[in-house]
């Protein structure tokens, strides 16, 4: 039984739509923490890995979970650094403040 | 019918904590909510057919990747961990264009459709016959070999990138200087008293230590130099003799 | 073989000049001085078994290829070299005037405090263009010659960088050469449009075809031929120094003296008439162009002849006294008799590097001192110069026998024999331009080696030059004796035909040549008389009674300063030419320059200031409004793809 035959793609597809608003939004509307951002850029992979499987159960063709795997990999690589270069920020400014990133300032 | 009250159940909740994740205050839970995404997220993974994925992020993320977040946000002081209040102040015009976007995807997810020259090219896996793992084994390491190792040092890199960043150096560890250890010379380190009695060692001044021994800080308790003493033992030796 | 060596003559003097000039810091100045002058020695060797073996086998010209040169469309040109009989005598003259004048450097250099390699490897270059132009056998490759020889007279009038008196002679050198090349290079280019050639043998065949190509210009009817003619010869009068455009070659002594022998006397300033020479063919063609040569070689003439009776600089009187023998030349070309020329031109540079040379011994042994009013007695002092230059004079005055004399005399009856107007005029200038070479001639010499000496502490130290400086003014000197009496034959006597061959081309018409012996006897001997006339003058006025030639000067002192001022020709110049061009210069400096092309890079850069602090509140560091940003483009990207699918 598959689930495409009764709730379909286009569903898959809004709710990854959605997920991935809200990760954008969460990038761009807090002030609050980098963590947050960064989780929020976790989250925008996680829908776009949601829209990669549910294409590849509909067409029956498995490279996109294969892409799928791929994507989680670098996800965990990029989570990994960006972690890290969060730990240098806070212990040279005391702060993961948003706002105070303003040094790219040129 | 189990499978689409599944597939609902899993959403809703798969939608309401990502909200949480960018709405809460405190970077501790919002981390939690991030976990219960997730989870949710492995199960509509799972109702799509991909079980090894499902499984594959439950380990990854809720597993791995989420511990390491909590552990940042639990190293970081506790008053920051508590976030400030309010948003940015251009939110109101943030809302309006999420809106738009999500609407736009709405549009995208109903009106899309595959171009009948490539649709032929899909429907050529085995997917019916063999476990979801075993098919993605084959695929993986058939085709994918390639890409599979780059992604091997692509982690690579990244460990290696992210131990480069945060390796610090503080001046009050104490590292073991093996070279130095070896050039050291039994008099320089090495002092002999002659303890009267009924007399301490503090009375006749103390141990004199080689002054990087604590790299100029004193710690408690010790009879080392105290900050900002620059002699040297032989110095002190010197200085004593002199005395005597 | 004889190609080989020909091409070894060509290319000798420019290995000489790598050598000497590039790597002359490296190996040090003797060394390039030894280098240099090897690379003459052989380029000279080689050159006189090339004559000998041309004239003894009575070979035909000939091309000799040397390697490719130019390939661009139509233009294909080779670096050929023209093996004839006028190449081959020019050769051997310029290649062994510029060895003596390279032996003779050393001596004169010997006391210079700039390393002289530099000096050493321009004469060598010098010398590769003199032969790359002398042995072309295109109108390019002369011209690249042309240029090169150019170039050198402005690095060597120039060699002394520190004065700014050889600055100023340098530049204003090269750049009316560059007037008159300007000529030169439309005359080549109309050549090149009518025959679709640059090489000698396809203009001259083709010449008959183009006859009916008529210009019209201020109401007259001109042939081709005229035009072309008439361009070429403005680049010869440039080079040649010519009346008009010869204000540059008395400012070129500047140089050091034997610059002036080598370049500015023998051969490179004998370039115009060689290339009148060389394009015989099309200047027979060209009858008014050849009145206009005869006129202007006349008056050129007579003028440098007047101006050199006044001048107080020794180089400055020699030099006048080349401008008016170049006049000479070009009056023997002007009536058709181009062999003439070339032995008047191979007579005076034996004699005029002479006399140059032997300027530059006095000089030498005076320190410097070129002022000839405050030389005299010096023949006691330099008895070897002093007889050279005696001979050197008496050849340029044309007293039998000395070189002069056949040359000069062979011109005269050319000039007569022409019997029109024209010739007669010409004849009469040239005359009296006779009689005033005597007069420069020996007051130069009575008030340099004779007479009582004016200045005492400069005689005092004067003396003799070296053995290096000696030995070639004694080859010229003997060259000047007897150049004239062994090459006659040859050149314009009983063995001409066989000796030029068909390098040269006479008219059929043009009867000069083989009537050239048959003037009346008092006709023929006028030159000589009215040029012993001027010895005697000159004997009376500056030997006899010095008083009469300051006399002369105080009555007539209008006149005086009108040949001492070389006829108002650099003051006029001055007027009309030199002071619009500066003041228009300064103008579009001032205007031009300043106040536009400057002001736009500073609007520009005001603009992009200006724009560029409006734009970069953009960038203002927060990386939320950047993601923010992204966005809205994701945002707009999705709805351009909405709309449009």
């Amino acid at each position: 039984m598959n689930i495409f035959d009764t709730v379909g793609v286009a569903s898959y597809i809004i709710v990854s739509g959605i997920l991935f608003t809200i990760g954008l939004f969460g990038v761009f509307a807090n002030r609050k923490n980098l963590i947050v951002i960064l989780m929020s850029i976790e989250l925008m992979l996680l829908s776009a890995n949601l829209n990669l499987i549910a294409f590849s159960s509909t067409f029956g063709n498995l490279t996109g979970q294969i892409m799928v795997m791929f994507s989680l990999t670098v996800a965990a690589a990029e989570t990994a650094i960006g972690l890290a270069i969060i730990m240098v920020f806070y212990r040279n400014r005391r702060s993961v403040e948003v706002q105070d990133t303003m040094v790219m300032k040129g | 019918m189990t499978p689409i009250i599944l597939f609902y159940i899993f959403a809703i909740i798969l939608l309401l904590s990502a909200i949480m994740v960018v709405s809460v205050r405190n970077s501790v839970h919002a981390a939690l909510f991030l976990i219960l995404a997730f989870c949710n997220a492995a199960g509509l993974f799972m109702l799509a057919g991909a079980e090894f994925l499902a499984v594959l992020l439950v380990a990854i993320y809720a597993g791995a990747v989420m511990v390491l977040f909590m552990f940042i946000v639990m190293t970081m002081q506790t008053e920051l961990v508590q976030l400030k209040e309010g948003v940015q102040r251009y939110m109101p015009v943030g809302c309006v264009i999420a809106f738009i976007l999500i609407i736009e995807f709405i549009l995208i997810a109903i009106h899309w459709k595959v171009d009948p020259k490539i649709i032929n090219q899909f429907s050529n896996s085995p997917l019916q016959h063999i476990s979801n793992t075993k098919a993605l084994g084959n695929i993986l390491y058939t085709h994918y070999v390639l890409l599979f190792q780059i992604c091997g040092l692509i982690l690579l890199v990244a460990m290696i990138g992210a131990i480069v960043l945060t390796l610090h150096k503080n001046p009050n560890n104490r590292r073991q200087n093996i070279a130095k250890q070896h050039r050291r010379e039994p008099n320089q380190s090495l002092e002999v008293h002659d303890v009267p009695l009924n007399k301490s060692i503090k009375d006749i001044g103390g141990f004199i230590r080689p002054k990087e021994t604590y790299y100029g800080v004193t710690q408690e308790d010790s009879f080392g130099p105290k900050p900002g003493d620059k002699s040297d033992i032989t110095e002190k030796r010197q200085q004593r003799e002199q005395i005597k | 073989m004889t190609s080989s060596l020909f091409i070894t003559a060509v290319i000798s003097p420019l290995a000489g000049f790598l050598c000497a000039g590039l790597l002359g810091r490296i190996i040090g100045d003797s060394f390039a001085k030894f280098i240099s002058i090897l690379g003459m020695t052989l380029s000279m060797v080689c050159a006189c078994i090339v004559t000998w073996q041309f004239f003894a086998n009575h070979m035909d010209s000939e091309v000799v290829h040397f390697m490719e040169w130019i390939n661009a469309g139509n233009v294909h040109i080779n670096w050929n070299l023209k093996l004839d009989s006028l190449s081959v005598a020019m050769l051997t003259m310029v290649v062994s005037i510029s060895l003596l004048i390279h032996i003779y450097s050393i001596g004169y250099m010997f006391h210079d405090t700039m390393p002289t390699y530099r000096f050493f490897a321009y004469l060598s270059l010098f010398t590769f263009s003199m032969i790359a132009l002398i042995t072309s056998n295109n109108l390019v490759q002369l011209f690249f010659g042309w240029e090169g020889v150019g170039l050198c007279s402005y690095l060597l009038i120039g060699y002394w960088y520190t004065r700014p008196a050889a600055i100023t002679a340098a530049i204003k050198a090269f750049v009316i050469n560059r007037i008159a090349d300007l000529f030169f290079l439309v005359g080549i280019s109309l050549l090149f449009i009518v025959t679709g050639s640059v090489f000698y043998s396809d203009i001259f065949h083709k010449l008959p075809d183009i006859a009916s190509i008529h210009y019209y210009l201020m109401g007259f009817d001109f042939k081709i031929y005229e035009f072309i003619a008439f361009l070429l010869f403005i680049g010869a009068m440039g080079k040649s120094a010519q009346l008009f455009f010869h204000v540059w070659l008395p400012d070129a002594m500047e140089g050091p003296t034997p610059v002036s022998a080598l370049i500015h006397a023998a051969t490179m300033v004998t370039a115009g008439v060689f290339l009148m020479v060389r394009m015989s063919p099309l200047i027979e063609l060209a009858p008014y162009t050849k009145i206009f040569i005869v006129i202007i070689g006349a008056v050129t003439a007579l003028f440098a002849g007047t101006v050199a009776l006044t001048q107080s600089d020794i180089k400055k009187s020699i030099a006048y006294s080349t401008c008016s023998q170049l006049g000479y030349m070009f009056v023997a070309v002007g009536v058709g008799t181009y062999q003439i020329a070339i032995f008047h031109l191979t007579t005076h540079a034996f004699f005029k590097a002479l006399l140059f040379l032997g300027a530059g011994s006095v000089i030498v042994a005076l320190h410097d001192e070129q002022n000839m009013f405050k030389m005299g007695g010096l023949f006691k002092k330099l008895p070897i110069t002093c007889i050279l230059m005696w001979i050197g004079c008496l050849a340029l005055g044309g007293i039998f026998p000395f070189a002069g004399y056949w040359s000069k005399d062979a011109i005269f009856e050319a000039v007569w024999l022409n019997h029109s107007t024209l010739g007669y005029f010409a004849w009469g200038i040239l005359l009296f331009t006779a009689f005033l070479t005597s007069l420069y001639s020996w007051r130069m010499l009575f008030l340099v080696f004779h007479g009582k000496p004016k200045k005492q502490e400069i005689y005092d130290y004067a003396k003799e030059a070296p053995f290096s400086m000696s030995l070639p003014m004694i080859f010229l000197g003997v060259a000047s004796v007897i150049g004239g009496i062994l090459l006659f034959p040859y050149y314009i006597g009983s063995q001409q035909n066989i000796f030029w061959g068909n390098s040269l081309i006479n008219e059929t018409d043009n009867l000069h040549m083989a009537i050239v012996h048959h003037t009346p006897l008092l006709i023929a001997k006028m030159p000589l008389i009215l040029g012993i006339l001027g010895i005697i003058l000159a004997y009376l006025c500056y030997s006899v009674n010095p008083k009469i030639p300051s006399f002369l000067a105080n009555s007539l002192s209008g006149l005086y300063r009108f040949l001492l001022n070389a006829w108002y020709f650099d003051k006029f110049y001055n007027v009309i030419f030199v002071r619009p061009y500066a003041a228009l210069s300064q103008a579009l400096w001032k205007i031009g320059e300043k106040e536009i092309i400057q002001e736009i890079p500073v609007i520009l850069a005001n603009f992009t200031n200006r724009s560029a602090k409006g734009i970069s509140w953009v960038q203002n560091g927060s990386f939320a409004l950047y993601a923010f940003t992204m966005a809205i483009g994701l945002v707009v990207i999705i709805a351009a793809f909405l709309i449009y699918q």
